[in-house]
This record gives structure tokens, C-alpha cells and sequence, in this order.
């Protein structure tokens, strides 16, 4: 129980007949950066709303640092939030915006002054205290909504969507300088967005919802690589999902048959028995599409359906025969198909990851 | 080219705004302040003749304990307003879209009938032995009947019946423009319930509640019907001696000298209240 700054223990949340938590667990330790990945609607905000206090459970507890602050006032706990929409007070300036939570506390004048300079500092806005909100731009406001949500120095910082509203140049800019201001202070973020590359790029942890659960928790290679149910694998890793009936197993070396398309395939792990149905979720990139193969051969048929050039990757869409779609792919810019040729999908044994289990 | 036949088109477009302004606002304000620097005639109208007397006589101690005595049910009413127009119409904006829509209906629906009819209304509820006595001695509260028409307490009813609505209107439309999560956004930051309310809710809806001040506090000077049919005669407002001095005693420049003395009052108090609030802009007005 000792050690962990925030510990959630099965709590659950309904608006009306809507469950929206279905029982969440999840300790996190000082100084960690983790991140809720989901996509909209899957309980991620309400999650940070429980743990600022905007909401509370209908079951389970909320502890910081071991102690029990499920049913304390938001304005009690320790804990400051960045909001998706910044929620910035329009009718102050950006000093008072930023110094609130010290004046709300009576904090002598010259201090607030000088604590909120600091601040505007370390987000690099030095000078921009007389501004309104209104006249910021979105990152500027971005910034102010953080030094805010800072200085009253924070136990735990939560932050909802904070670079929804960026475009994609400075959304990158403003992740490693959150990931730098992380570091330099040492308070533990919580993160939210619906962004994997987001994610992998930031977390120390990423914590995967869905449908008000936890799918997968664990640092972003193991999400990305080993991920533990067909929705991590395609959610974080826009990983293909295979279905198919264990065969035999040799060693460590289990093959399939196809459920839906026919074909024989491989993969590693332990513990299957003959018969068993198993889903194995392959990323493109560990995949290939094979022209020139034997009946014999292991591998998934299909025909190539489609080929486009995306980010320096070739992306090759493969129809198999059972009619779901697999997408491989491979550097370079042809492979030496065309739409219409029949192939098989080839991977390495080790490379295909059993999930769902 | 085609900017400037634009621009044209809109300068004509307002042209009747103007005319409207001018001859229906303006003229009469001229024409009132004309007045009030004239001679009443011996028998009955009026005599350009340029005199200070009409102000003079305002300065009388009975004329200026009628201005005390409006400027002071005027502010008691104001006040009732507020106390009951802000958090309905606060609330109001919280609530969901069809309880909104509702409860909108409810505070129009009075407004189908004529105001003087509805203070009719509140004769019957006021006066002794009628509805409000009725109840009251039903249920044992009360055994002689309260006497409630023809007192102060009456005349303010009345006002703070007839006006509330505009408070509620005018908050209403501020505080549905309040995002919520800046309420929110200062309970995270260490604000109590109350202190958020104070440093966001309350600063954010003021141009409401500012512009719903105007509207209880001005018309509150004036409608001398109010204290006319439900003060009987013995509360006299500014309203009412004006009205009095218009069709009763036939002294139109004395008339015009209050109404301009009524007028020069609360525009500088609402200057004051504007500059003490330090609300810019007004929901709805300005």
C-alpha cells in the first residue's frame, strides 16, 4: 500500500444508466509520467475528474499518498489540473490568471508577484503578466493554463487533452517541453489524450482504457510490443488481428491453422494445447507479402488490393481470402507487386503476439 | 465600388432607426427641456416666457422628501430584485434545456396579460378579507386581517413583482455565456464554493446583473401606477407627481422641470454604479 503517490481501487462511475467506470485500479508513483490512452468516451476524463475531486465514485477509494480523499472538496486536495478547454478566466489578466490559487490563499502580495514572474519564466512567457486571454494565441494560452495549474507546487499534476487544440508542429514542441518541465520538477503528470504517438512519446507508462476499463498497463515498448488484447494492439500499434486454431506445438513453437481464411501459421509462446483458438496481432512492418510461394508454405493467402506510400513506408493492403484485410509494411518504394497478385502474409515465429488470452 | 454601395445601402437601411431616434426621443427630450424653462399660463397652457422658477420650486421640502421617498423605494426594490432575480436567473441557466424552455415559458406567460390587470390581481390578493388574509386565517397564522393594501410594503410588492422578470432575463443571459469549467477550473486551484462564485461566477454575470439593475432601478422612479393602485394615496412617488402635475393641476413646465431633475438623477447614478462596478459593457444594452 506504502510508496504510491495515487492509488485508485475499484472505482466505478454512472451519469444516469451509462456505466462509464466499470471498476478501474491503478497506483502511480511520485515522479512518474503516465498517460490514460483511449478513444473518446472511454471514461479517461472522468477518471482525472474523480481524482481532482470534480466528480466522485460511486464505488471504491481514491488515495494520495495512503491517505483517503475520496470525499474531499477539490479546493482540499493536492492536486491541479490543466484543462482541456484551458479555462483560463477571461476577465483577468494573465498575472492574476496564473497567481489565483495563491491569492485564493491569501499569499502576501510581493510573493505572488514574484512566484508568478518564476512561473511565466519556466513556461517561457516572461513579461506577459498585463495580457489578457484573450489576446494570446492557443499555445501561449496552453502555457498559462500550466504555470497556473503549477504554481501552488502540486503533488500530482493532471492534465486533460492539453495539446488537443495545437496543430501537429507545435503539439511536438509543446510534448518535450511538458516532458522537460516534468523532469525539471518532479511532479507526477497525468496524462490524457486519445493521441498513441502522444503516448508512447511521453509516458513512463501508458495506461490503455476502454469502454470504462483498463485494457493494459505498462511502459510504452511493452504496450507496443507485447500487447496484451487485440484493442492495445490495434489502438497503439495499428497492429493486424489473425484469428486462428492451434495445430501442434513443437518447443516453444506453435502453429495455426486459419479461422476464417485458411492457412498455416507460426508464432512463440507457451501453454497452448492442440484445438485451443488463439487471436495473434501482427504490426505491418513484421509482415510480409510473398509473391512467389509454395502450397505448402506457412502463411496467410490473399491478393494484393492496394499499395500507397505513407511516411517513408511502403503500405501494402492484402485482401486474404477469408475477406478481412491485412496491411504490411516494407521500406522502399516497390516491392515488385501489383494489385491483383495473389501472395502470402509471412512472418517470423517470434514476431507475432498472442493476445486476448 | 462596391464597398462604397454597400456601405450606402447600410447607411440607408438605418436612416428610419434615425428619424425614428430623433422624432420620437430627442424632439420630445427637447421639447420637455424647453418647457421646463417656461411660464404657466394663468388659465390653462403654456407662455414662452424664460424663467428658473419651475426648478426653484422643485427645492421645495415636500417636492425633495417625494424625490428622498422614491430614490429610497426604488432601492428597496432594487434590492428584493436582486435577492430574487439573480439566483433564479443564475440557476435557471443551469438547468437542462427543456427544463430552460420550460421555466422561459412560465415567465413569459404573464407578460400575455396587461400589467395593469395583473396589479388589479394583486388587489384582490391584498386587501382585507381577500386571498393572502383568506389563507393566512385558515391556517392560523393570523387572526385579523393584515390590511396590506394602501401601505409601503404593498407599493413594493408591486414593484419588485412587475420588475423581477428583467432581472431574471438579463442574469439569465449572462450566466448562460458562463463557461462552467472556469467554476471548476477555480475549485481545483484551492477556491471554496463561495470563493469561486465571488472571483468567477459573480464577476463574469455582473454586466447582467448591471444592466438588470438599470432596468428594475430606472422604471422603479417612475411607475406611478403601481403606488397609484396599490398605495392608494398615501405613497407619492416622483412618477406620481409628475403625472399629477400634468393632468391634474395643468403645470406642464413644473412637470417638465421634474421630469428632467428625475432624469438628471439617474443618469448620474448609474454613471456612479458603472464606475463603482467597473463593468464596461452591458448584457444586452450597450
Amino acid at each position: 500500500m506504502d510508496g504510491y503517490l495515487l492509488q485508485l481501487a475499484d472505482i466505478e462511475k454512472s451519469f444516469g444508466d451509462t456505466r462509464v467506470l466499470k471498476g478501474i485500479s491503478l497506483s502511480v508513483s511520485q515522479g512518474e509520467f503516465i498517460t490514460l490512452l483511449g478513444s473518446s468516451g472511454c471514461g479517461k476524463t472522468t477518471t482525472l475528474r474523480i481524482i481532482a475531486g470534480l466528480e466522485s465514485p460511486d464505488k471504491g477509494r481514491v488515495l494520495l499518498s495512503g491517505q483517503d480523499v475520496t470525499e474531499l472538496e477539490p479546493n482540499r486536495r493536492d492536486v491541479n489540473t490543466v484543462f482541456q478547454s484551458y479555462a483560463l478566466f477571461p476577465h483577468m489578466n494573465v498575472g492574476a490568471n496564473v497567481g489565483y490559487s495563491l491569492k485564493i490563499r491569501k499569499t502576501p502580495k510581493e510573493e505572488i508577484r514574484r512566484r508568478v514572474g518564476e512561473m511565466l519564466e519556466l513556461v517561457q512567457l516572461s513579461g506577459f503578466e498585463k495580457r489578457m486571454p484573450g489576446e494570446l494565441s492557443g499555445g501561449q494560452k496552453q502555457r498559462v493554463a500550466i504555470a497556473r495549474a503549477l504554481i501552488n507546487e502540486p503533488r500530482l499534476l493532471l492534465l486533460d487533452e492539453p495539446l488537443g487544440a495545437l496543430d501537429l508542429q507545435l503539439r511536438r514542441q509543446m510534448q518535450q517541453e511538458l516532458k522537460r518541465l516534468q523532469k525539471k520538477l518532479g511532479i507526477t503528470f497525468i496524462y490524457i489524450t486519445h493521441d498513441q504517438e502522444e503516448a508512447l512519446n511521453m509516458s513512463d507508462r501508458i495506461a490503455v482504457m476502454k469502454d470504462g476499463r483498463f485494457q493494459q498497463i505498462g511502459p510504452p515498448n511493452e504496450v507496443y510490443d507485447a500487447p496484451k488484447t487485440s484493442y492495445v494492439a490495434r489502438f497503439v500499434g495499428a497492429a493486424n488481428i489473425v484469428h486462428g486454431t492451434v495445430e501442434k506445438v513443437e518447443g516453444d513453437v506453435v502453429s495455426f491453422t486459419g479461422t476464417q481464411g485458411g492457412g498455416r501459421f507460426l508464432s512463440r509462446g507457451h501453454g497452448f494445447a492442440p484445438g485451443q483458438p488463439v487471436t495473434l496481432a501482427l504490426r505491418g512492418e513484421q509482415a510480409q507479402a510473398v509473391r512467389e510461394f509454395d502450397r505448402q508454405d506457412e502463411g496467410l493467402p490473399g491478393v494484393v488490393k492496394e499499395k500507397s506510400f505513407s511516411g517513408g513506408m511502403l503500405r501494402i493492403a492484402v485482401e486474404l481470402s477469408g475477406g478481412e484485410e491485412f496491411i504490411c509494411m516494407r521500406q522502399g518504394i516497390d516491392a515488385g507487386l501489383a494489385p491483383g497478385d495473389p501472395v502470402k502474409i509471412q512472418w517470423e515465429p517470434a514476431s507475432a503476439c498472442p493476445v486476448d488470452l | 465600388m462596391k464597398k462604397k454601395r454597400k456601405a450606402r445601402g447600410g447607411a440607408l437601411a438605418v436612416l428610419p432607426l434615425y428619424i425614428f431616434t430623433l422624432a420620437f426621443v430627442a424632439g420630445p427630450l427637447v421639447y420637455m427641456l424647453a418647457l421646463s424653462f417656461m411660464t404657466r399660463a394663468e388659465t390653462w397652457g403654456v407662455v414662452p416666457a424664460f424663467t428658473l422658477r419651475n426648478y426653484q420650486d422643485i427645492f421645495q421640502p415636500v417636492y425633495l422628501a417625494t424625490f428622498w421617498e422614491s430614490l429610497k423605494l426604488a432601492a428597496v426594490s432594487t434590492v428584493l430584485v436582486i435577492a430574487i432575480g439573480y439566483p433564479f436567473g443564475y440557476f435557471m441557466a443551469k438547468l437542462t434545456a427543456k427544463w430552460k424552455k420550460r421555466t422561459m415559458m412560465l415567465l413569459m406567460i404573464p407578460f400575455w396579460t396587461s400589467s395593469l390587470l395583473r396589479l388589479y390581481g394583486w388587489i384582490i390578493i391584498f386587501r382585507a378579507g381577500g386571498v393572502l388574509d383568506s389563507i393566512l386565517s385558515s391556517l392560523h397564522i393570523t387572526e385579523e386581517p393584515l390590511k396590506l393594501l394602501y401601505t409601503y410594503p404593498a407599493v413594493v410588492v408591486g414593484m419588485v413583482y412587475a420588475l423581477v422578470p428583467f432581472m431574471i432575463f438579463s442574469v439569465y443571459s449572462s450566466a448562460e455565456k458562463l463557461d462552467f469549467s472556469l467554476v471548476e477550473a477555480a475549485r481545483d486551484l484551492g477556491a471554496t464554493p463561495f470563493q469561486a462564485f465571488r472571483t468567477v461566477s459573480l464577476k463574469l454575470t455582473l454586466p447582467g446583473l448591471l444592466s438588470g439593475v438599470i432596468l428594475t432601478f430606472v422604471p422603479s422612479m417612475g411607475l406611478f401606477f403601481i403606488a397609484d393602485i396599490l398605495g392608494g394615496n398615501k405613497v407619492v412617488l416622483v412618477g406620481n407627481l409628475i403625472q399629477e402635475q400634468l393632468m391634474k393641476a395643468h403645470n406642464w413646465p413644473f412637470a417638465a422641470a421634474l421630469s428632467v431633475a428625475l432624469l438628471l438623477i439617474t443618469t448620474l447614478l448609474l454613471f456612479l454604479y458603472r464606475r463603482l462596478s467597473g463593468v464596461k459593457e452591458l448584457e444586452g444594452l450597450v
